[in-house]
């Protein structure tokens, strides 16, 4: 098994002209996921969802602080999951049931040192 | 040793080379779950048949002893090197590591065929395209880096750089050493198809330079498609692609004049068409056909069997290309498409009716810097007299095309049309 972070990248403007309907539907798609997760042999260590990034502050060179992320971007990383799979197979079949309406999902293994 | 007992086993060598260097090396992938180490092992295998079989006689079956010697100094290797020196984590397969019969079988059948297995890990859509080509030729092929750089006008230290990165990536990311279960077993052939296919346009029209076609990509991708189509005997589309495959090479030796002149259908010679491969490649049309939908490649190859089979030209059953090209646009919705179809409309109806089907598409921004297009128009303006106007579509086709054979084939168009000669 290896650990594996699914990043979810979306389009912040969509979630804030976003209807409460829309709203629900989301909330209950990433319920529906976590439950899915478990049934594909993948193990689902935590996950968050991410304020827009007009709250995110970056620091550039350990000093220089600005407003804003760290690149800006249309699709934004709004929250991730890590997950614990046997490969990148089971990983990307995961990345594909993950709900990301808004825009789509990046995969990347965690580094292990040992 | 005489000197012709050497060359004998020289020529096994290379045979063995060019038909079993997929099986041994993904047969040793298995025992060392490490691409490098596997390319390293397979090798020193061929190497050691170059002196072993001068004084042992070739082997009966020259794969099976291959890959006894491979697979023997993977497990030497491993041995002596330990496991704390790797710095790559090892592939994943399915857990089925090879027992100590599979090991040793040197005269036995029994070695189970993982050449599956490997081109789906090469053609396996987390890596780019270009990763894909060039770990298929040197992993399902056993050529050099330097040969892949060749083949695909990159400098060696480029086409190294890609290997690299790609094999990094499979270890790393944990891209699973296993054939894909049922479900996901399409879509992964269908990725290992378009593989093949770019390997074989590549070589059949090289996109630039002096030699038409490379025979060697076109043989190999041949090959390849052989060796998937004996793997997955009932994969339609694998039937659909190599149909294709040798229903386009069947015109390779009329496709160009003695002197390099671009030869066009309609100009070909087709008494010389390769007959064996049209009657092969028009069976398996058949068959990729009963599939449904059927692939876009059994589809291509339907309508390459309809050139292959009309006796000349002015028989072509243009109508039927048409339709066939109608499906295709379902099937597989993509510009260049359209252009053939809006082509063939032409040909069925007139060359008015195909400049109208032809100035649709004028708009497509997937077309803009397409040579064929203006290509296309030029033609049917000069079938239509207007001149001036084929003058500068042929100019436009020049300007957009870099193979040195259609740039002539063009130029010599345009010189025809000049005022000068009426």
């Amino acid at each position: 098994m290896a650990q594996y972070l699914i990043l979810i990248y979306e389009d912040e403007a969509q979630y804030a002209t976003a209807s409460p309907e829309v709203m629900g539907e989301v909330m209950q798609a990433h319920n529906d996921f976590a439950a899915q997760v478990e049934q594909r042999g993948v193990k689902l260590l935590g996950g968050n969802a991410l304020q827009p990034t007009g709250t995110a502050t970056s620091v550039r060179g350990g000093s220089e602080v600005t407003d804003g992320p760290f690149v800006e971007t249309k699709e934004a990383l709004g929250g991730y999951y890590l997950i614990d799979a046997p490969d990148l197979d089971a990983a990307l079949a995961v990345g594909k049931l993950c709900p990301a309406r808004f825009g789509g999902v990046e995969v990347r293994p965690v580094m292990t040192f040992d | 040793m005489t000197a012709d007992e050497t060359s004998a086993v020289a020529a096994a060598v290379a045979d063995a080379h060019r038909r079993e260097w997929a099986f041994v090396l993904a047969a040793t992938v298995r025992v060392t779950r490490d691409l490098d180490t596997a390319e390293e092992c397979v090798q020193d295998a061929f190497a050691a048949a170059l002196t072993d079989w001068r004084t042992s006689g070739i082997p009966a079956r020259p794969g099976a002893w291959l890959t006894t010697t491979a697979k023997r100094r993977a497990l030497n290797v491993l041995r002596r090197r330990g496991v704390e020196q790797r710095h790559l984590p090892l592939l994943v397969d399915d857990g089925t590591a090879p027992g100590p019969d599979e090991l040793v079988a040197d005269t036995d059948a029994g070695i189970p065929d993982d050449r599956l297995r490997l081109i789906v890990t090469c053609c396996h859509p987390a890596l780019d395209r270009s990763a894909q080509v060039a770990l298929t030729l040197r992993l399902m092929c056993g050529l050099s880096t330097a040969e892949v750089a060749r083949a695909f006008l990159v400098s060696e230290p480029t086409m190294a750089a890609r290997i690299t990165r790609a094999k990094k990536k499979i270890a790393v990311a944990r891209i699973p050493y296993r054939v894909p279960s049922a479900d996901e077993l399409p879509a992964r052939v269908d990725a290992v198809l378009a593989v093949l296919h770019l390997l074989f346009t590549t070589g059949h029209t090289a996109p630039a330079g002096e030699e038409l076609v490379r025979r060697d990509l076109v043989e190999r991708s041949v090959e390849l498609c052989r060796m998937l189509r004996g793997l997955l005997p009932r994969e339609p589309a694998v039937a659909g692609l190599l149909a294709l495959l040798l229903l386009t090479d069947a015109r390779r030796e009329t496709r160009t004049a003695p002197d390099g002149r671009l030869l066009r259908l309609e100009e070909q010679d087709r008494s010389r068409w390769d007959r064996r491969a049209i009657t092969e490649g028009v069976a398996l049309v058949r068959e990729a056909l009963r599939a449904r939908p059927p692939s876009r490649y059994a589809l291509q190859a339907a309508i390459a069997a309809v050139h292959a089979e009309s006796p000349s030209w002015r028989d072509t059953d243009w109508h039927e290309i048409v339709a066939l090209y109608g499906v295709l646009t379902q099937v597989w919705p993509s510009p260049v498409v359209a252009l053939n179809r809006a082509v063939a409309v032409g040909f069925a109806c007139g060359p008015a009716t195909g400049l109208a089907a032809l100035d649709a598409l004028a708009t497509e921004p997937q077309l803009a810097g397409y040579g064929y297009l203006p290509a296309a128009r030029a033609d049917f303006l000069r079938q239509l007299g207007r001149l001036r106007e084929a003058r500068e579509a042929y100019a436009e086709a020049l300007l957009l095309t870099e193979n040195t054979v259609e740039r002539d084939f063009l130029a010599g168009r345009l010189r025809e049309l000049t005022p000068e000669q009426g």
